[in-house]
């Protein structure tokens, strides 16, 4: 069947392997690039282009989907939830999603606590991004990756 | 919208409380993303993209519901117990239908 | 040759699937395992099991609700509704969703809850038959098997019900599709084993009609069926068939002694 050594057709075929390869990696590039450009663009719209600090936010995601349907998630924000300091937002984004935006919740004093659970739906393995708007106009931000597969068999 | 909802809010607390307040309602949440089989059309967006609890006519939390939400959407939510009175909760569609619930509660 | 490729590399796939938990040995999963036979509840996810223990939470219990309602509306000429002939459901309907499918002495043929229903609404009710999966099917169907909900499987395979429990233990057997598979040999020979990212249950039907995330809605055992036969490249049966009835029973017995689950929630 096949000769020994190296042929003309391993040779185009690594040649063609390697186009090939080139031209996936560029066409991965850009999607990524194309991803967070939709994802900073639905954060802007959103709470605007002021600065984002880490920490108070905790995420509650599974680490692996059971399916992309429907991911359980539980997001809270360390604050005291007084009249003159609590948490008036927090936006959802799934950065991979056909769109970036998942869900705006919106607090008030009343609410005690900031914390709030739903399902979302994911495209694919990626990052969940909440942005936590403050009463004082600041801004934290927290994310989680999640793991969502391709299932074995009619999932 | 055809849309059975339900929450469960406990009956009843004490003021200074902070309870959990659970709501799930039937709806497909179409996202206007999927292909009809027959027509390769695409099927129309039609989600639920509000939610809004009030209790005695104030607003005390919602959320803007976007189609990564998923179909039969749940949310839960913390409320902090004042006083006695009616909670009211409203889901509302893409065309502007809204489908509403009260639950009472009683503070000792 | 090309067709044998396949066969070949459908089964290797399988069977060279890396075991995905310690099955068996560690855990303790109470009433969701009897001797080897487990629930689809013990190869579910945590966050699954989770939304599917709180009965507020459990979206297939929307369509128990809905079950609820139909069961005393008025429908068909006849002027009546289930509840006319059948009272109160939590007495009457007690034991259907741990014993069903059973023979019908009175048609002489195996009968599964669906098609009990719509023999219902067409013989008693007068009133038009519901479509396999419709919501009005799945909510009456879900509502039914929730009263047994906690018993144990207890389907009947002698007597009358013998015939078709023989043909469905044939049919779990055979081979068909182009990937020439048989239902054993996932959930059998590989239950617990990995199939690209899922876990291989053992199929069981103790939970239905379930809650698919993948469906994001109820759906019925036939419906499954229906699913399986189409991923190994099978022609389906029909929902309500003979073949897929007699499958029940075989299905059903493969789960006596789990609880009935229904509305259970799955991937």
């Amino acid at each position: 069947m096949k000769k020994s050594g190296f042929s003309r057709r391993n040779a185009l075929e690594l040649i063609g392997g390697g186009v090939v390869t080139a031209l996936l990696a560029g066409t991965f590039a850009t999607s990524a690039q194309a991803d967070a450009k939709l994802l900073a663009e639905a954060i802007k719209k959103a709470v605007g282009d002021g600065a984002m600090k880490e920490g108070k936010i905790t995420l509650d995601l599974p680490e692996i989907a059971e399916n992309g349907n429907t991911v359980p998630v539980g997001v809270s924000v360390d604050s005291p939830m007084t009249d003159a300091d609590y948490v008036k937002s927090v936006h959802l984004f799934a950065e991979k999603n056909p769109a970036a935006d998942v869900a705006s919740i919106h607090f008030t004093p009343a609410s005690g606590v900031a914390k709030a659970a739903l399902r979302i739906r994911m495209a694919g393995t990626q990052n969940i991004v909440a942005v936590a708007e403050m009463s004082d106009g600041t801004l934290y931000t927290a994310e989680k990756l999640v793991k969502v597969t391709i299932g074995g068999c009619g999932g | 919208m055809a849309s059975k909802p339900r929450v469960r809010v406990p009956k009843k607390a004490k003021a200074g409380d902070i309870i959990t307040i659970k709501s799930l309602i039937s709806h497909k949440m179409e996202t206007g993303q999927r292909k009809d089989k027959k027509t390769g059309e695409k099927i129309p967006r039609l989600i639920i993209n509000k939610f809004v609890c009030k209790f005695n006519g104030k607003v005390v939390f919602s959320s803007d519901w976007h189609p990564a939400v998923s179909a039969n959407p749940y949310m839960a939510f913390s409320y902090k117990v004042v006083e006695s009175g009616e909670f009211e909760f409203a889901w509302t569609d893409d065309a502007g239908e809204t489908v509403s619930k009260k639950a009472k509660l009683t503070v000792s | 040759m090309k067709r044998k490729a396949l066969v070949l590399a459908g089964i290797g796939a399988v069977a060279l699937a890396v075991p995905s938990v310690m099955t068996f040995a560690a855990e303790d999963w109470g009433k969701y395992q009897v001797g080897d036979t487990r629930s689809g509840y013990t190869f579910a996810k945590t966050e699954t099991r989770a939304i599917q223990d709180d009965d507020f939470e459990n979206p297939g219990m929307l369509w128990v609700e809905h079950g609820e309602e139909l069961w005393e509306t008025v429908d068909g000429e006849a002027q009546k509704s289930c509840k006319s002939c059948h009272a109160d459901a939590s007495d009457t309907m007690k034991t259907v969703g741990s014993t069903y499918p059973v023979v019908a002495k009175d048609i002489g043929k195996l009968e599964n809850v669906e098609n009990r229903i719509n023999r219902c609404r067409t013989d008693n009710m007068k009133a038009k038959p519901w479509k396999y999966d419709s919501r009005n099917m799945l909510g009456m169907v879900s509502y039914v098997k929730r009263q047994s909900y906690g018993q144990p499987m207890n389907v009947k395979i002698d007597g009358d019900a013998a015939s078709w429990f023989k043909k469905g233990e044939e049919f779990y057997n055979q081979r068909r599709g182009q990937l020439d598979m048989a239902c054993k040999h996932c959930h059998v020979d590989n239950a617990g084993n990995m199939i690209r990212a899922n876990t291989l249950s053992q199929g069981q039907g103790n939970g239905f009609p379930t809650y698919r995330l993948k469906w994001q809605k109820p759906g019925s055992l036939h419906r499954r069926f229906r699913g399986c036969n189409k991923q190994v490249r099978a022609k389906p049966y029909k929902t309500g068939s003979d073949e897929y009835l007699a499958l029940e029973l075989y299905v059903m017995y493969r789960g006596q002694g789990l609880p009935v689950e229904t509305p259970a929630v799955r991937n």
